[in-house]
Order: structure tokens, then C-alpha cells, then sequence
């Protein structure tokens, strides 16, 4: 067994760090007051590569491996969740699944300007009606010979407006229900489609969320991802490797906190020496250090078995549970441990906080985790 | 042209600086290594001056002299976009000796860059000595530098302004803060093709040190702040004279 990092990992991680503690923190505030896409920063580091790290570099991605994956989305997430976000969800939900899944040509075409951080993708599943319950879409993709006639609407959709290229699922074949789903690969200024509002969110507000309406879009059947009724399976997979992504997010948040609360502690003082002298404080620090060390763990062993081609679906599930619930405990306590100052927003802590909640609803609720840990555990 | 850039192997600048035991050398243990950044600046604006006059600069080499575990820094280097990399194999001992091994790869260079000091000993001899080694002219503390047609344009900072120089080549360049905005953050696909760059290790000469260390000391840990009373000055003027002996 090697805890070691490569020379390589390492230096993607302080490019991260690099860019997080240099440039993201230089307006993070800003845009969570004003809810602002962060534009230039995802242009600055797309350039960087970070945007298709995994994909293959004859598709224009990096070619990195997913350790590298968890160890940057670390440091972005503890800086700003809304860039990382952006960047989860083009990396592992979108590009991962185009590259797995795609034909040559749906690579070559929409794969290439994704990796590149030319476009960004989104990722089009949850729906009013279906978000758990990712079984019950009810937006359909009709056959209509050479292409699919498409109705419906998708809810909570990261990266909605500044998105290029949509990852669709969509019902084709009602009565086979999850086993008539389809993956379809839209382009955003298709007619037909329209979006609701930006929605106003608690956290992870610079990144742009609305609910896209379809109707009567007419969609390539060369759009499709695999074969006829393979779409369920496929938003599944990309789930799977979704999860790491939002657990690193999560353990970004919470390590983020932690590094927060230590430096406060050891500069504020009361009852005349530093707070680090008193042991509540102390105490709270190393509790919160051990769920983050155990978080990164969690999603260094999903990441590593993803890399060796093992089955990783419960270990990012346990991950993504894991990170996330600690993620909302760690932050909460930061924001203990700076008393007032915690609670403004200055002090960033308020923010992760804010932000690491959504990490326990997104991409598989916590609950949902557990079901999928459970199942596993009885089947 | 050719560019040369010297590179330090330094403690991260935010190292808790330890000594061992009988206080003669520096305790590296569990510290984190860095490009010094006085050298990151100067391959920053090295690069910026390739790309913009890629037609008269050929390549960047980048250079030191430390052992195999410094590696990792020259990739640094290459995987931000410098050409090639030379290590002498050797631990930096003091700047001559520093100097003396840099001079024996340091040669068919138009133009060296060198960092006006190094973030851990602070010694800022490096530059100048090679320079006197290399028998080539040198100009210090330079804030500036730009190409044009072939020829060299330097800025430095000196006492109450600036001056503007005009250079021939070959030059070594010692630089300070300014030469460039800040480093650059190597992207991904530099850091996949570092490793597959020309990294050459050098053989040391044989040349003696011209100081050794005898010991090392830390600072005296700051005194806490103590808070007069705004209507207390005879206290203030008490403590200046007695505690601080500075009346």
C-alpha cells in the first residue's frame, strides 16, 4: 500500500492551490453577494486544464488520473464551491460519459470543445417531479424516425445558461419505464428550448442553476448515446463518477473550514491567551481534523479504484455520503469556533457552510447514498 | 538566443525554520520545497520574452546545483515551460561554491538570469559571482527587461528613482521583484511533458567552499504588545526607558 502522492499529482494540487488561494479569493464574495457567474475564472482555468483533467489528450483533455482529479477539486472547494461545481459537473458527469459512452464522432465533435474548457456541458436528469426518484422522467424523447421529438422539463440544472452541450435523459419507451430511457446530446440554442429564472440558491450561488424547458426540440437520432433504451444506465454511470467529484467538493469545504478555524484559533484571543489554548476549541479543531482526513480517504480510495478499472460505485458512494454530512459538520463548527465573526460573511466560514449543505442534496442525496451503500450490503 | 536561468531549491516561505541538534544545519524535515521566487519571477518574464520574440530566443535551460531530491523543482520549472534542465549533482555548500559549479555549465549562454538573493540563506552573491567566473558583464537589482531587434533594454531601481540601460550581450541579469507580475501556474499538459524534457546531470569540480557555518540561531520571539493608556504617558515614557531601552 502507497499513501504517496506522484511529483505529478503534487504539482496539480498546488497549481489548484495556486489558483483558488491567488485569484478565486479575490472575488469570491463578490460574486456570492451579486450570485455572478464566475466567467473569466472558468476561461483562466480551462486554459490551465482543468476542465477535461481525465479525458484522454487526443480529445483535448489533460490525461491526468482521477487522484489528481479529488486532490484539485479539494483546493478549489475550499476557496469557492461554485467554480468547483462547474468544474465537477463538465469533468465527471458530462465529459466522463461522453468519453466512456460517446462514438467516435459525438467525440470528436462535442467531447473535444468540453475538454478544452471551450464549452461547458451540463447535465440534464432531475426533473419537478423526479429527483431521487431518477426512474420517473417524465420528459420525453419521442422516436420520430431519424430524430427524437423532445417535451418535457429538467429542474436544478448546474451550469444551465453557460453551458454549449446538454446531456439529456429523457423517457422514449414509457411503458419499459427505466429500461426505455435514452441519453441524448443536445445543443443548447436548439429551438424549442427555453429556461426558466436563475435560481436564488442559499450557497454555491455564483454558479448558475435554472430549470430548462423543452418543447417539440428536435434532436438527432445520431444524438443518442448508446444504444435504444441505455440512457438510465448511462446517467447511473456518470453518477458514479459524478459522486467523486462532489464528495471532493465536500472534503474541500470541510478541510477548508478546518484550515480556517485553526488560524483564527491561534489568533483570537479570550480569557487572555489564544483560543487554541482552550481545550473546547482544541478539542472541536482535532474532531474536525479526523472526518476530514477520513473524508479525503474516502474519496482517495473511490478515485484509486477508478484509476485501476475496479468497481468504484460504493466506494463514491460512501464517499459522496460520508464528505458531504461531515462537510455540513465541519462547517458548522467553524462557524462555532469563530463566534460572531463566523457568522459574517467576511470571515468565509458562513459561506462554506451555506454551501456544504447542498453538497448532501445534489448528485444523490445523502439518503440516496445509503440506499446505495445498503443495497449493496443486502443484496 | 539562449537564456539561462538560475534556480534555487528553497523551503516553502511558509516553513517553520528548525535546527538540528547542535545547531549547524538547517532541519529539513517535512518541509516543502520551491522554486525560489526571485528565480520564478525571472523564468516568468524569460518566458514572456519568448513568447513575445520567439524568433531570436531558441530555448530556456534552466539550472542548479543540489542533489537528486531537487529534481522535482527543475520539473517545476520545465513543466511551466522552460526547455531544458541542468542539475549539478552536488549540495550547495556556500555561494562560491555555488557559483564555481554553475560557471562550468553556464557557458554559450547570451543571456542569464539570476535572482538578486534566495528566500532561505539570503546571501544575494550568487549572481554577481558567476558573472565574475563567467568573466561576462552583470547589472543588478533589475526591475525590468525588454527585447527589441536584438537589443537589450534594463530598467533597475536605484536611490530616489529609476534608470534606463541600454545592454549588449552576453549579460547576466541579476533580478528583484518587478521583473515580472507574478508566477505562473503550470498548466497540466506542461506538468505531463516535464518529465519527457532534457534534464542533464552535471558532474561537480572540485572546489573549496569560502565559508563554512558555525551556528545557527533563531530570532527572539516577539515580545507581546503591551497597551498604555491613552492618559498614561509618564507609564509610556517608563516603559520606553526601563522595559525597552529605547529612551
Amino acid at each position: 500500500m502507497n499513501f504517496e502522492f506522484t511529483e505529478e499529482q503534487l504539482m496539480i494540487q498546488q497549481a489548484a492551490r495556486d489558483y483558488a488561494q491567488r485569484e478565486l479569493i479575490k472575488d469570491v464574495l463578490e460574486r456570492d453577494a451579486k450570485a455572478e457567474f464566475p466567467a473569466d475564472h472558468i476561461r483562466n482555468i480551462a486554459g490551465l486544464g482543468f476542465m477535461g483533467m481525465m479525458v484522454d489528450p487526443k480529445y483535448d483533455g489533460s490525461g491526468m488520473d482521477t487522484i489528481s482529479y479529488v486532490l484539485a477539486m479539494e483546493e478549489l472547494s475550499k476557496i469557492d464551491a461554485s467554480v468547483s461545481v462547474i468544474v465537477s459537473v463538465n469533468n465527471s458527469l458530462v465529459c466522463y460519459g461522453l468519453e466512456k459512452f460517446g462514438t467516435e464522432e459525438q467525440k470528436q465533435k462535442y467531447l473535444r470543445p468540453l475538454a478544452s474548457g471551450k464549452k461547458i456541458g451540463a447535465f440534464l436528469l432531475s426533473e419537478p417531479e423526479a429527483g431521487s426518484d431518477a426512474t420517473s422522467q417524465r420528459t420525453l424523447a419521442e422516436d420520430k424516425g431519424d430524430y427524437y421529438l423532445v417535451n418535457g422539463t429538467k429542474n436544478w440544472i448546474t451550469n444551465a445558461n453557460s453551458a454549449s452541450t446538454y446531456i439529456l435523459i429523457a423517457q422514449t419507451h414509457p411503458d419499459k419505464k427505466h429500461k426505455g430511457i435514452n441519453a441524448l446530446i443536445v445543443d443548447k440554442d436548439t429551438p424549442g428550448i427555453s429556461l426558466g429564472p436563475h435560481e436564488d440558491k442559499m450557497g454555491m450561488r455564483s454558479s448558475d442553476t435554472h430549470s430548462v424547458m423543452f418543447t417539440d426540440v428536435k434532436i438527432p437520432k445520431a444524438n443518442r448515446i448508446g444504444d435504444d433504451g441505455f440512457g438510465f444506465k448511462f446517467a447511473m454511470q456518470a453518477l458514479e463518477a459524478g459522486r467523486i467529484g462532489i464528495a471532493s467538493q465536500a472534503l474541500g469545504l470541510a478541510s477548508g473550514a478546518l484550515e480556517r478555524s485553526i488560524a483564527y484559533s491561534k489568533e483570537r484571543k479570550a480569557f487572555g491567551t489564544i483560543i487554541a489554548n482552550h481545550q473546547s476549541v482544541a478539542f472541536k479543531l482535532a474532531e474536525m481534523a479526523v472526518k476530514v482526513e477520513n473524508a479525503r480517504n474516502l474519496c482517495l480510495k473511490a478515485a484509486w479504484l477508478k484509476d485501476n478499472h475496479l468497481s468504484f460505485g460504493i466506494a463514491s458512494a460512501m464517499a459522496k455520503q460520508y464528505a458531504a454530512d461531515i462537510a455540513m459538520e465541519v462547517t458548522t463548527e467553524a462557524v462555532q469556533i469563530h463566534g460572531g465573526y463566523g457568522y459574517v460573511k467576511e470571515y468565509h466560514v458562513e459561506r462554506l457552510m451555506r454551501e456544504a449543505k447542498l453538497t448532501q442534496i445534489y448528485e444523490g442525496t445523502s439518503e440516496i447514498q445509503k440506499i446505495v451503500i445498503s443495497r449493496d450490503l443486502l443484496k | 538566443m539562449k537564456i539561462l536561468v538560475l534556480i534555487g531549491n528553497v523551503p516553502d516561505t511558509t516553513t517553520k525554520v528548525k535546527f538540528n541538534a547542535d545547531k549547524t544545519a538547517f532541519d529539513a524535515n517535512g518541509v516543502q520545497w520551491i522554486i525560489n521566487p526571485w528565480d520564478e519571477l525571472a523564468l516568468t518574464r524569460a518566458l514572456e520574452l519568448k513568447e513575445t520574440a520567439d524568433s531570436c530566443i531558441e530555448s530556456i535551460v534552466v539550472a542548479n546545483v543540489g542533489r537528486v531530491e531537487t529534481e522535482s523543482t527543475l520539473r517545476k520549472a520545465l513543466a511551466v515551460g522552460a526547455d531544458e534542465a541542468i542539475r549539478v549533482d552536488a549540495d550547495p555548500k556556500d555561494a562560491f561554491y555555488v557559483a564555481s559549479q554553475l560557471a562550468q555549465v553556464a557557458i554559450g549562454f547570451d543571456l542569464i538570469f539570476a535572482g538578486i538573493e534566495a528566500s532561505d540563506y539570503n546571501g544575494a552573491a550568487v549572481g554577481g559571482m558567476l558573472a565574475e567566473l563567467l568573466a561576462i558583464q552583470s547589472v543588478s537589482a533589475v526591475s525590468g527587461i525588454q527585447l527589441e531587434n536584438g537589443s537589450l533594454k534594463i530598467n533597475r531601481e536605484i536611490d530616489g528613482g529609476s534608470q534606463t540601460l541600454a545592454m549588449n550581450l552576453p549579460l547576466l541579469a541579476i533580478v528583484q521583484k518587478g521583473i515580472a507580475k507574478e508566477p505562473r501556474i503550470p498548466a497540466m499538459r506542461g506538468i505531463m511533458m516535464a518529465r519527457s524534457k532534457k534534464l542533464t546531470v552535471a558532474t561537480p569540480i572540485e572546489v573549496e567552499p569560502l565559508t563554512s557555518i558555525l551556528s545557527f540561531e533563531l530570532p527572539a520571539p516577539k515580545a507581546s504588545c503591551k497597551l498604555v493608556a491613552e492618559d498614561q504617558a509618564k507609564e509610556l515614557i517608563r516603559l520606553l526607558h526601563e522595559e525597552a531601552k529605547v529612551l
